[in-house]
């Protein structure tokens, strides 16, 4: 990393989530969160979810507004294309916390981030979800991101900021390992 | 009862560091060991694991190695012998087959209870080690039955396992080794990697230990670390002590043969899953040796060591393209489980509060929030080299500073 007599700044605020890490071991249930969504069918496969509360820091919680997501499929699929197929959302949730650690990472790190880009591509293989080879899988086969990333630092510290990104990942942990799923009918 | 200034508990190279420094100071005291001196290296190693240190780096408060062999690596019964005779030229006044039950504060100090009688103390010492029980993750419950499953210190040989295939859990120190070995007796391994720490043997022609001690990284302090929790629980390095100085990293085993899996996730209906972190997991380990080796580099030009071998840089870690994700534990392709998966402390005795919620010593430097409380022993409890053995040296000389400023302070 270059030294320089401006402030690195990626607009991450790391003081006050390094304050919460060392505020957890006196107040291990801060650290206890539940993220919620609602999801609701529109007709065929489009559906609207809403997201708006969460349960941390030690009670409810709200973000500034409710956001909607529409999500159905596209019109090769004989359906009407009203938002993202499901699988798009989790590349956009990868994609987007990778890059949230990217900009992190490099906050803590004082590198000075100039413009950050990823392309996120998943192979599926259709006869999955089809039911026509029970030999493949629903999901991915594989997923792969490219980073494009300018920034005051060397080709390795970038490289380092990535590598840390991913270990630190809610979404690269959920997609990468298994997670038990209650799906129940009330 | 009696009744002495200071009670270590643990006769291993940690405590007779202590009790060495505490001598020099002439404060009383007793060694407690629940079996011999070094036991731990006389019960719980398998019969060819080495030091991963080698010998001139082998030093304690008034011993330093004086054989034909400094590059080499001891054996464990070669470790049991010298941790064994230390104990006798240091004259420690060690009491053996005295198991400590508990320590609680009491009178401004600590009474010791032991299955031989009770002490009472001024202070005490927490020397009896980091690695007393192997930690298996609670996925083991799920292993089919039938699969012999073992750890580091329950496995021996290769010879004594089951023929067939074997899951070895964890990639550092040991995992790596025991890996290895298995692999060479016929009896295929699957290995499955987490976080690992990579490092060869032998960098330009010098030990990797001689450049990390050379250029002041196995010196450097805990409070020089932007975060000691990370330095704290940072995996053992890829190292095996081997008399022909051979490097053991996982190109090293792929070319073996070994099958690389990602971290073992969960086992499902007999199947084991494995974390599709293996690529980054790799990649962070192949980046932090660069680190490495540049810091090395920078120091050795830095110090005019510019003579010998060149600089060079490792291959990176070699993946196949789809690492297997699953691995079916039934159709019996696997018939053992080696779970290198880390050791803890056993602290079950210790009744004073000084505990954090996973039951880990809170401590600032081995300094416990209980006047007269030390911890010795731990990873990086002072400086990186803290677990090692040469580690132990100044690490008992501060806290037997501190321990005697504490002594000294009216009560």
């Amino acid at each position: 990393m270059t030294a320089t007599d401006t402030p690195i700044d990626n607009g991450v605020n790391v003081e006050a989530l390094l304050g919460v890490r060392d505020a957890l071991p006196e107040t291990p249930d801060m650290a206890q969160f539940q993220w919620r969504a609602t999801c609701s069918w529109v007709k065929g496969t489009h559906s609207r979810s809403d997201v708006n509360t969460f349960y941390g820091f030690g009670g409810e919680q709200e973000h500034k507004s409710t956001f909607s997501y529409d999500a159905d499929h596209p019109l090769a699929f004989a359906a009407e294309d009203h938002g993202s197929t499901p699988v798009e959302y989790v590349l956009v949730a990868l994609g987007s916390c990778l890059t949230a650690g990217v900009a992190s990472v490099a906050q803590q790190r004082q590198i000075q981030l100039r413009s950050v880009h990823a392309t996120i591509e998943a192979e599926m293989d259709l006869h999955g979800i089809l039911g026509a080879d029970p030999d493949v899988r629903n999901g991915f086969s594989g997923i792969k991101v490219t980073y494009k990333i300018d920034a005051d630092a060397t080709p390795d510290e970038i490289k380092a900021l990535v590598a840390q990104s991913q270990k630190r990942s809610a979404v690269f942990d959920i997609v990468a390992n298994p997670t038990n799923i209650a799906v129940e009918v009330n | 009862m009696p009744t002495v200034t200071t009670v270590v508990i643990g006769a291993g190279h940690c405590g007779l560091a202590m009790s060495r420094c505490l001598a020099d100071r002439s404060i009383d005291h007793v060694v407690l060991e629940r079996g011999e001196v070094a036991n731990s290296w006389r019960t719980e190693r398998w019969d060819s694991l080495r030091l991963l240190t080698p010998n001139w780096l082998t030093r304690l408060p008034g011993y330093s190695y004086s054989g034909d062999d400094p590059d080499g690596y001891l054996s464990a019964p070669e470790v049991v012998r010298l941790i064994d005779d230390y104990a006798t030229v240091t004259d420690a006044p060690v009491r053996t087959s005295t198991t400590v039950t508990s320590v609680q504060q009491s009178d401004g100090g600590y009474l010791v209870h032991t299955d031989q009688g009770s002490w009472q103390a001024r202070s005490v010492v927490l020397a009896s080690g980091a690695c007393n029980l192997a930690h298996v993750p609670a996925v083991q419950e799920a292993v089919p039955a039938g699969i012999i499953m073992l750890n580091p210190m329950t496995y021996r040989t290769p010879d004594r396992l089951p023929d067939g295939g074997v899951l070895v859990v964890g990639a550092s120190s040991s995992g790596i080794q025991i890996a290895d070995e298995v692999h060479r007796s016929g009896r295929p391994v699957t290995l499955a990697v987490g976080e690992h720490v990579r490092m060869p043997r032998v960098y330009r022609d010098r030990d990797i230990l001689w450049w990390m001690e050379a250029s002041g990284l196995l010196d450097e302090r805990i409070e020089e670390m932007p975060d000691i929790v990370r330095a704290r629980s940072l995996p053992s390095m890829q190292l095996v002590g081997s008399p022909d100085r051979a490097t053991i990293d996982l190109n090293v085993l792929t070319g073996m043969g070994v099958t690389l899996v990602g971290r073992l996730a969960a086992i499902r209906d007999g199947q084991a899953q494995f974390s599709g972190s293996l690529l980054n997991v790799c990649a962070l380990a192949d980046l932090k040796l660069g680190r490495l080796l540049d810091t090395i580099d920078a120091w050795a030009s830095h110090a005019g060591l510019n003579g010998g071998a060149a600089p060079e840089r490792f291959a990176p870690t070699e993946l196949p393209a789809s690492p297997p994700l699953t691995l079916d534990l039934r159709n019996g392709q696997i018939h053992t489980i080696i779970w290198a998966t880390g050791f803890r402390p056993d602290l079950s005795w210790l009744d004073v509060p000084v505990l954090n919620r996973k039951g880990q010593v809170i401590h600032d430097r081995g300094v416990t929030r209980s006047a007269g409380l030390y911890l010795i022993g731990m990873p990086f409890l002072r400086r990186r080299k803290s677990s090692l053995i040469d580690g132990a040296g100044p690490d008992a000389q501060e806290l037997t500073a501190h321990l005697a400023g504490h002594l000294d302070a009216p009560a």
